[in-house]
């Protein structure tokens, strides 16, 4: 991939160069338009305001261009008037207090929580006439165009970005070539020392292979050589059939694809949602559980796009296809999933379960709890399940086998300090030992029992 | 010739070597050595079952109705604006005397489940906000929306508009009211 980007790279600085002759050029006719917009838009309202007052207090219910919780709210103001004949008076009495809009039997109030499954709007007298002219302002501003430079400019940047691989590239590469370049030298000066040798008139000596046993005959001969060598070869052979073996049942770096494309980076890294949010019965319970859809809802009724890094998607993501659209396209298999259907903002009520694949798994014969690590222990996710917040595709980290379980409880001290319920036990122990800090081991973190019965 | 033929045997071998190494397949576990002593006889929470026994092949399900899990106890408000208005007036029922322990915990579980929204100070500043995945999450000591400790936990039982239910994180009632009473604290803290 790399070399791809090598290649296009000219085309991409050209392009960007291209790009920025175009927006200098562009820039003016863009403040003129912008200035006519503002023109017109003025008495209306604060454009910049209002979308400050929208995003505090609307945004959570309610969009330009698509249904939420609450109607889309593009326009509002003029389609109420042409539609429904209801001035602004009404929509402060509605923004303020809704609650006594509806209480008091007004038609289209009434109509409207209604169709919206009842859902009460909070009430507002905290915004004045003039907040609301400037949220209405907002709403009736064209949505800014998507900007048009996006791809491009991420694309652009992480040409610098990858210079040292480049760079890397090119010096193995030509140290490769040195060194081809040296062997056929040395092919040719060989050659020509022999014409010389044999213009000369000097022999060249060539060993009397007939002469000699060959060297595996030798060999054979030589029967302790012979014996020697099989014991190697067999303690070799050994060695690595016990390294193979041992790795037989570990499923160290094993990373399944899963029905649907979850990335740990973007959640745990970029958005920095803590583990246990999801994974809310490691704390808990045995077992650290798979959340089930309606966690993912509690976040993804409101994101139902990926935007991604204001900077745009890095080339890395790009080679890999992990685009935005693609991003967007695995949050509508959780909508199918779960049973979302975002145009009414409903569930249908037909879902079905992800198959989510397992990767950490312990045998059978061996019992592990998680509540006992996370919250008695008090030990990070990431101890044990390496850097997640960084992993794009969730992988296994540990090899979880036992030795590796022996060796944490072996240099783990234990967290005694102000544990009430362990309090005697923690004082008893570390006088038998003779130590002021405890280890999982000299509390019997290792007796066979523990986890295996 | 022979070294020719020599060379040919040496790059051979170390093809067979390199397609050796590079056949672990990284989205296939490997090998077992006793797959049954391995695989558990029971259901595995959250398994999937494919013997026809369970209405969606998997072992996770939602409760039988009419039940309720240990440590909770029936809601006596419903899910409805009136409902709300009630729980309003609901005071915390736990022990005042152990109002600090209460409010550490809170704290660690509002650090969990609130804050990536509502922010470590509850004035809807939170992660998600400030990169502008969510909006409009309101600051606790918004005047018009009044929160109250009955208030809080009817909103976290059953979820509001753009806010889901966190009942199903929850272990307990218990943890479910001290948070509601840590908002409560920094709603405090806010209007100071």
């Amino acid at each position: 991939m790399k070399q791809v980007l090598n290649r296009v790279q000219f085309s991409k600085v050209f392009g960007l160069s291209l790009l920025l002759l175009f927006q200098l050029v562009s820039v003016t006719i863009h403040a003129q338009e912008e200035a006519a917009a503002e023109e017109t838009a003025a008495p209306a309202g604060d454009v910049a305001a209002g979308k400050q007052l929208f995003n505090q207090n609307c945004a959570a219910c309610h969009a330009l261009n698509r249904k939420m919780t609450g109607p889309a709210l593009a326009n509002v103001e003029q389609r109420l008037y042409e539609d429904e004949g209801l001035g602004k008076e009404w929509l402060y009495a509605w923004i303020k207090n809704s609650a006594g809009m509806i209480a008091s039997g007004d038609a289209y109030a009434n109509k409207i929580y209604n169709e919206y499954n009842q859902a009460a709007m909070t009430a507002f007298p905290t915004l004045s006439n003039a907040d609301i002219d400037n949220i209405l302002a907002y709403t009736a501003a064209p949505p800014p165009a998507p900007p048009t430079a996006g791809p491009d400019v991420a694309g652009g940047t992480p040409v610098s970005g990858s210079g040292s691989g480049i760079s890397n590239e090119i010096v193995l590469g030509a140290l490769a070539l040195v060194f081809g370049l040296l062997v056929v030298m040395l092919f040719l000066v060989n050659n020509t020392l022999r014409k010389i040798a044999e213009a000369n008139g000097v022999e060249i000596v060539k060993a009397d292979a007939k002469k000699r046993t060959p060297i595996w005959k030798a060999f054979v001969q030589n029967q302790f050589l012979v014996f020697c060598s099989v014991v190697v070869l067999l303690l070799g052979s050994a060695y690595f059939a016990y390294a193979w073996m041992s790795q037989i049942g570990v499923d160290q770096g094993y990373a399944p694809i899963q029905p649907i494309h979850y990335s740990h980076k973007i959640h745990a890294g970029d958005n920095k949602i803590e583990c246990k949010y999801c994974h809310s019965s490691a704390r808990v319970s045995k077992h650290s559980g798979i959340p089930s859809l309606n966690v993912c809802m509690n976040c993804h009724k409101s994101i139902y796009e990926y935007t991604g890094n204001p900077e745009g998607p890095s080339a890395e993501d790009l080679a890999n296809g992990y685009t935005n659209e693609f991003y967007t396209k695995e949050i509508k298999k959780l909508y199918k999933a779960v049973g979302w259907d975002e145009e009414n903002q409903k569930y249908t009520g037909e879902s079905q379960p992800v198959e989510w694949v397992r990767i950490h798994n312990l045998p059978d014969f061996a019992y592990f709890n998680h509540s006992q690590h996370v919250s008695v222990g008090k030990i990070e996710c990431q101890t044990c399940h390496g850097p997640v917040e960084e992993m794009e595709i969730m992988y296994q980290y540990s090899p979880l086998t036992m030795g590796w379980c022996i060796n944490c409880h072996r240099e783990t001290e234990v967290q005694v300090a102000d544990n009430a319920y362990y309090e005697k036990i923690h004082t008893e122990l570390s006088k038998k030992y003779g130590v002021e800090k405890l280890t999982a081991a000299q509390m019997g973190g290792l007796e066979c029992g523990k986890c295996h019965y | 010739m022979n070294s020719m033929k020599q060379f040919v045997k040496i790059v051979f071998g170390i093809v067979l070597l390199a397609s050796a190494t590079s056949c672990f397949d990284k989205s296939q576990p490997n090998y077992q050595y006793m797959p049954n002593m391995y695989e558990p006889v029971g259901y595995e929470t959250y398994g999937g079952v494919d013997n026809g026994l369970f209405p969606q092949g998997t072992e996770a399900m939602l409760p039988a109705e009419n039940t309720i899990s240990r440590e909770w106890m029936p809601y006596e408000f419903e899910n409805t604006p009136e409902g709300k208005e009630l729980a309003r007036l609901q005071p915390s029922p736990l022990d005042s005397l152990g109002r600090d322990e209460n409010l550490v915990k809170g704290a660690e579980l509002y650090a969990v489940y609130c804050m990536v929204c509502h922010g470590p100070r509850g004035a809807g500043q939170g992660v998600l906000v400030k990169r502008e995945k969510i909006l409009g999450v309101p600051s606790y000591d918004d005047a018009a929306r009044n929160i109250t400790v009955g208030s809080t936990y009817h909103t976290m039982y059953y979820g509001l508009n753009s806010m889901g239910s966190y009942a199903a994180q929850m272990s307990s009632e218990k943890e479910l009211w001290q948070v509601a009473e840590y908002v409560m604290k920094l709603k405090s803290d806010l209007t100071k």
